[in-house]
């Protein structure tokens, strides 16, 4: 059965000029429960991967650079 | 290479203890092991990072259940979950837990997260429940975590993140023998011999859906997708009262807590849409649910959790927990519906149902000694069965199961498991991953979740029960035979959803096998409406019996402590009376 993917506007936003994925940290990715953070081949900086979130912060409280914005995803906001 | 992509392995390791579950509960298991006996292997298993995993990964805002001398008694406290819990309820745990959380509170103290004093440096005990007064705020309850990490490291566990355990072994004459896992970015195995095991894996709360239609939005963490009751059903261990459901009233949409228990003893109280309070207690029971249920249905809906007849300074010392511990962004949630709880009540809804002992009365069922009916195998925490447990619980009983894990350990060596029941389980668990063509697994999940709450949820009705078994069985076809995983991520998802089957499979069995209503909205079967003391005064217990899922009473224990006839059923008089 082919396969189409599904467009959501994720809840995590990183802003760029502040992650400091490119020097080595992973912070968000390591403490996200449901592990949805990746780091982009492309730009080195993390992204939101999967919209899987559960809306709980780790990832922002968490971040050295405050460069991690938690939004409430699109559909209970 | 890239982060997700599958990398075919299989290790094997081995320890004296091994915890599964680095929530709550887990860390504190995996700490008393260790300073029981500090020369043995204690490996912590975590499916996401100790760090920030379970239900208080970003803390929690007070105790909901501690007994403090002064305050509450264990004769107390046990006499009011038994009432709560419609009187099944082994009372051993729960007096045990209730005689010993007053020292975890101490330990939690000088781990150094601190609870709410009085101006005589007396604890701060706020009165919530129907009876006693057990409620103490934790003004730094944001630094839980980071508190029992520092214990951990200190004591030097074994910490294992992004494995998620996916089987028990055992050996042929029933002993636990260890777990299989999976890592969960790599998809490599790992098998971990140990020669006890203790289950800490939180609640079944991927079950239901949230009426948001976002998968992830439940009340619970949503990376507690039952993992440990199916693992605990597949080895053959017993689970206590599921039909028992975890069903709770929460921030319409956000589905977080509002809370009443932190709200609760400043004077904010559940209304409806005129304004006016229709239940007697706001503690979360199965009898208050149906009345919020009703409430909701009567057109006097919707509920409200009201707050803005508080002095502002008051709102704003809510206000201030509510947004910074455990679920903060319901600040940024209520700022982007212009909700200000100066002005506005909050809107309540109720959750999807779920399994969590935590707030209700089901669980892996384990006795006083958090000891499973299979040796050598422990439970605590949300997962296991002592009712009403909250965080405290967890503590609690964690570091009872720790304790007697440690002591079944040192007494025992390691049992011997089938090389054979490793390779069927590797075969199990990557199946999605060679699969060319079918289903991912977010399309067998939200099918088997929307079916939760098509047929299963409350009230329970007979036929709907037996047409959602049948459609669920159809999902669990295309989950045996057409479910991909494109890599370690999808895979790790893949296998969450074939815990979330079983567990809708067991709330279905469950629910069917008990003819008779109790626990108010939890288990209201349409078709036995009023409770049944002379046939059903007892647990249930739910087994895997040479493939087949099988049900049994179990006689309820003799009370410790007397509960007197005119005190049975202060939880059934809920709804407050028109009249004198």
């Amino acid at each position: 059965m082919p396969l189409a993917s599904y467009q959501t506007s994720v809840p995590v936003v990183v802003d760029d000029a502040k992650c400091i994925a490119d020097k080595g940290c992973t912070v968000c990715v390591d403490v996200c429960p449901l592990d949805v953070l990746r780091i982009s081949d492309m730009t080195n900086k993390a992204y939101m991967a999967y919209d899987e979130c559960w809306y709980c912060m780790p990832c922002e409280a968490d971040c050295p650079t405050g460069a991690v914005t938690v939004n409430i995803p699109y559909l209970l906001r | 290479m890239a982060l997700d992509q599958i990398v075919d392995g299989l290790s094997e390791v081995s320890c004296d203890v091994l915890v599964i579950g680095g929530g709550t509960a887990g860390p504190m298991a995996a700490l008393k092991a260790k300073l029981k006996n500090p020369k043995a292997n204690v490996v912590l298993l975590e499916k996401a990072n100790v760090k920030r995993s379970g239900a208080i990964s970003m803390g929690m805002d007070g105790l909901n259940n501690a007994v403090i001398p002064g305050y509450a008694t264990p004769e107390q406290y046990t006499k009011e979950i038994t009432i709560a819990n419609d009187g099944i309820v082994d009372q051993k745990a729960v007096y045990k837990y209730a005689q010993n959380c007053y020292k975890i509170i101490e330990e939690l103290d000088s781990f150094g997260i601190r609870f709410l004093k009085n101006e005589n440096g007396d604890y701060a005990v706020k009165k919530v429940h129907h009876i006693g007064t057990y409620v103490l705020p934790m003004p730094n309850g944001e630094t839980v975590k980071k508190a029992l990490y520092r214990q951990l490291r200190r004591a030097r566990i074994l910490i294992s993140n992004r494995y998620m355990a996916t089987r028990l072994l055992k050996s042929a004459d029933g002993r636990i023998a260890g777990a299989v896992s999976v890592n969960t970015r790599t998809a490599e195995m790992l098998v971990i011999k140990a020669k006890a095991v203790i289950l800490c894996m939180g609640a079944a709360g991927r079950l239901g859906l949230p009426t948001s239609g976002y998968m992830f939005g439940t009340y619970e963490n949503a990376a507690n997708s039952g993992d440990g009751y199916a693992m605990a059903y597949h080895a053959g261990a017993a689970l206590a009262n599921l039909e028992c459901f975890q069903i709770n009233p929460l921030i319409k949409d956000y589905n977080g807590p509002a809370c009443a228990y932190v709200a609760g003893p400043f004077g904010a109280y559940t209304a409806n849409n005129e304004g006016s309070r229709f239940i007697e207690c706001d503690y979360w029971s199965g009898q208050m649910m149906l009345e919020f249920y009703n409430e909701l249905l009567s057109g006097k809906g919707p509920v409200f959790l009201q707050l803005k007849h508080l002095h502002p300074d008051t709102i704003s010392e809510i206000e201030s927990t509510l947004h910074k511990v455990e679920r903060p962004t319901r600040g940024l949630f209520q700022q982007g519906r212009g909700v200000d709880y100066r002005s506005e009540s909050i809107e309540m809804h109720i959750s999807e149902i779920g399994f969590c002992s935590g707030h209700s009365a089901s669980g892996v069922f384990v006795d006083d000694n958090a000891r499973t009916t299979v040796p050598g195998l422990y439970a605590a925490g949300d997962m296991a069965s002592v009712p009403h447990n909250y965080m405290l619980g967890a503590f609690t009983n964690g570091s009872v199961a720790g304790i007697d894990a440690m002591e079944f350990a040192d007494n025992h060596d390691f049992a011997e498991f089938d090389a054979a029941d490793v390779a069927m389980e590797r075969d199990r668990v990557m199946a999605p991953t060679r699969r060319e063509d079918g289903i991912p697994p977010n399309q067998i999940e939200y099918k088997t979740r929307r079916l939760v709450n098509d047929y299963l949820q409350p009230p329970k009705v007979t036929r709907k029960y037996e047409l959602g078994m049948r459609r669920l069985a159809e999902a669990r076809e295309d989950m045996q035979v057409r479910m991909i995983a494109r890599n370690a991520h999808e895979l790790l998802r893949a296998l969450e959803v074939q815990s979330i089957m079983d567990c809708a499979d067991m709330a279905a069995h469950a629910s069917l096998y008990r003819e008779e209503s109790r626990w108010g909205l939890y288990h209201w079967r349409t078709d036995f409406p009023e409770k049944d003391n002379e046939n059903w005064f007892c647990h249930t217990l739910l087994s895997k019996r040479d493939g087949k899922m099988t049900s049994e009473k179990r006689a309820v224990e003799p009370y410790v402590v007397p509960i007197a006839d005119d005190e049975k059923d202060l939880y059934d008089k809920q709804r407050i009376r028109a009249s004198a």
